[in-house]
């Protein structure tokens, strides 16, 4: 073998490994938290900890059920508010989207889903927050909806477009409207992409801290009402873990796994949905 | 050298009681179903059609032939104006359905009027009633009983109602390729079409689903007029009445199938059958 022969051989072998070392890093930072969280939480998730509401320090038993319900009442609200305006907006730009002004929405929404969290905070603090005075869940999940936007509107965009033109003519040919065909035939045909998208996007906002910490406030007890203060796990994680309490780092320990769980849940959940493959029709 | 409007005019109406060289005023136009007269077709800047002149009679099967990228496809999307979709798009010319312009006509009920099936079956992924319903359900609204009823007849229209009959709520997706394309041409029937456009029906199915949906336009020709592009010279000598042959953006020559197929007009017409080019 020439030099040359080993030079190239041994070139081939140092970058297949570094490329396989990174895959493996990026496989095991995945697991090494995941295991970090069990190690360090495992223990304090239980009964209590789903159905109780936080005791002071050095009070055993107590849990996170106003920060777990808080989180699902934001995130409920977020969606209610966010995916409608996602949704249409995205059905707008994949149906009639057409020319500049097009090409100035897809790129306002990429560059929404690039402004950094806490800016959404800053942005519901000035227009809810202040003038009520105090923080509430309506400022939070408002946070938490102009960051599902974006993601929810770009997503919905391309499964619409993934339908095939095929069936886009079909309903056409038939004496439909452009609204009947998208309304009848396209969504119907990209509902499992579409809803797949809205579960992503709700998955990814689930975890965010930044706008939620001065836009939701946090709460020791169950939220009075929508224009109240509410607990979220993300805040609640972020305030016991700066706690100088043991019993308190276990608690958001225990609650960044619950946290994480949900999240895997949902993401497994909708690749599962999504590859049963939105072509298999429902009959009716 | 016959102009091509001169030969068009002795393919049109029945061809056995045209003067040869009879001037464009005269034929009886109220009796065609579809008059085209000097279409025009571009796509932006691109012209693909030049001048297209063709007389469709009603309850006739009308045959475009032609090579690929001739035009004739975008001509049959021009008579229900399903190139609209396409951006850029534009016909000019004067397009006659029962003599009302098809161009300005209210485009949805051109299309109810003009129903058409694609190269590749297109069943909506929904059940094969819904898919027949459809059509119906988007026009207007229509009670269980009457709906049923008119999925029954479009299917057995189309003659796939005894291969479907017990299995109307299943997928459409579940039928064979040429069952879905019988399906989609009992999509079409049941909003009740004057005119049927097929773009190559059977370029995707095998000879014996094809064999099916020949047979069965002889049957539809009683009740719609039917225009039918086609890559298959067999099969446009098989099922029509009078064709057509395009090439380059124009209509070279419309005749009785008869004389297209054993006396073409032109040297084009004569090499593209007996397939010297194309």
């Amino acid at each position: 073998m020439s030099f040359r022969d080993v030079w190239r051989k041994s070139v081939n072998i140092v970058m297949f490994s570094l490329t396989g070392l990174a895959t493996l890093l990026t496989v095991s930072v995945l697991f090494f938290i995941l295991g970090y969280l069990v190690w360090y939480g495992g223990s304090s998730v239980s009964w209590n900890f789903f159905t109780k509401l936080p005791t002071p320090v050095g009070e055993a038993g107590g849990g996170m059920a106003n920060a777990i319900v808080g989180s699902g009442k934001l995130l409920l609200l977020a969606a209610l508010i966010g995916v409608p305006v996602g949704l249409l907006g995205g059905i707008y730009l994949a149906e009639f989207g057409r020319g500049t002004f097009s090409h100035f929405v897809r790129y306002t929404a990429d560059l929404l889903n690039g402004v950094p969290s806490i800016v959404m905070g800053i942005f519901a603090y000035t227009i809810v927050v202040l003038p009520m005075h105090h923080g509430s869940a309506l400022a939070g999940s408002l946070a938490l909806a102009v960051m599902l936007v974006p993601i929810v509107l770009r997503s919905t965009e391309q499964f619409m477009r993934a339908v095939p033109v095929s069936l886009r003519e079909g309903a056409l040919a038939l004496g439909a409207s452009k609204w009947q065909t998208v309304a009848t035939v396209i969504v119907p045909a990209g509902f499992r992409g579409i809803a797949t998208g809205i579960l992503l996007s709700l998955a990814r906002v689930a975890g965010e801290t930044a706008p939620l910490i001065f836009t939701a406030g946090g709460n020791n007890f169950w939220a009075q009402g929508w224009n109240q203060p509410i607990a979220s796990l993300p805040v609640m994680i972020y305030n016991y873990a700066l706690s100088p309490y043991e019993d308190w780092h276990r608690q958001a320990w225990a609650a960044g796994l619950v946290l994480l769980a949900f999240v895997l849940i949902v993401t497994t959940g909708s690749r599962i949905i999504l590859s049963l493959g939105f072509q298999s029709p429902r009959s009716g | 050298m016959a102009t091509p409007k001169l030969i068009l005019m002795n393919g049109t109406s029945a061809p056995q009681a045209q003067p040869a060289g009879g001037n464009v005023a005269q034929p009886a136009t109220a009796a065609l179903k579809l008059r085209v007269r000097d279409v025009n077709f571009y796509y932006g800047a691109k012209k693909v059609l030049h001048s297209v002149s063709l007389d469709v009679p009603p309850n006739k099967i009308t045959a475009l032939i032609g090579p690929s990228g001739c035009g004739k496809s975008t001509f049959l999307r021009t008579l229900n104006r399903m190139y609209e979709t396409v951006p850029h798009a534009r016909a000019e010319g004067d397009l006659r359905l029962d003599d009302e312009d098809i161009l300005t006509m209210e485009v949805t009920a051109l299309r109810r009027r003009v129903g058409m099936a694609f190269q590749r079956p297109n069943p909506f992924p929904k059940s094969i009633f819904d898919n027949i319903a459809y059509g119906l359900r988007v026009n207007s609204s229509h009670s269980r009983a009457a709906l049923a009823e008119a999925v029954e007849g479009s299917l057995k229209r189309a003659a796939l109602w005894d291969e479907v009959k017990d299995s109307l709520h299943k997928s459409a997706y579940a039928l064979s390729g040429g069952q879905q394309q019988r399906l989609c041409i009992a999509r079409a029937l049941a909003v009740n079409p004057e005119v049927l456009l097929l773009d190559e029906p059977c370029s995707a199915l095998d000879p014996i689903a094809t064999a099916k949906i020949e047979e069965l336009l002889f049957v539809l020709k009683d009740s719609c007029t039917i225009v039918i592009v086609t890559h298959n010279m067999q099969q446009a000598a098989r099922v029509s009445d009078q064709t057509g042959f395009f090439l380059l953006g124009k209509l070279l020559e419309v005749n009785d199938t008869r004389t297209i197929f054993k006396k073409p007009a032109r040297k084009e017409t004569e090499d593209y059958i007996t397939g010297r080019f194309g």
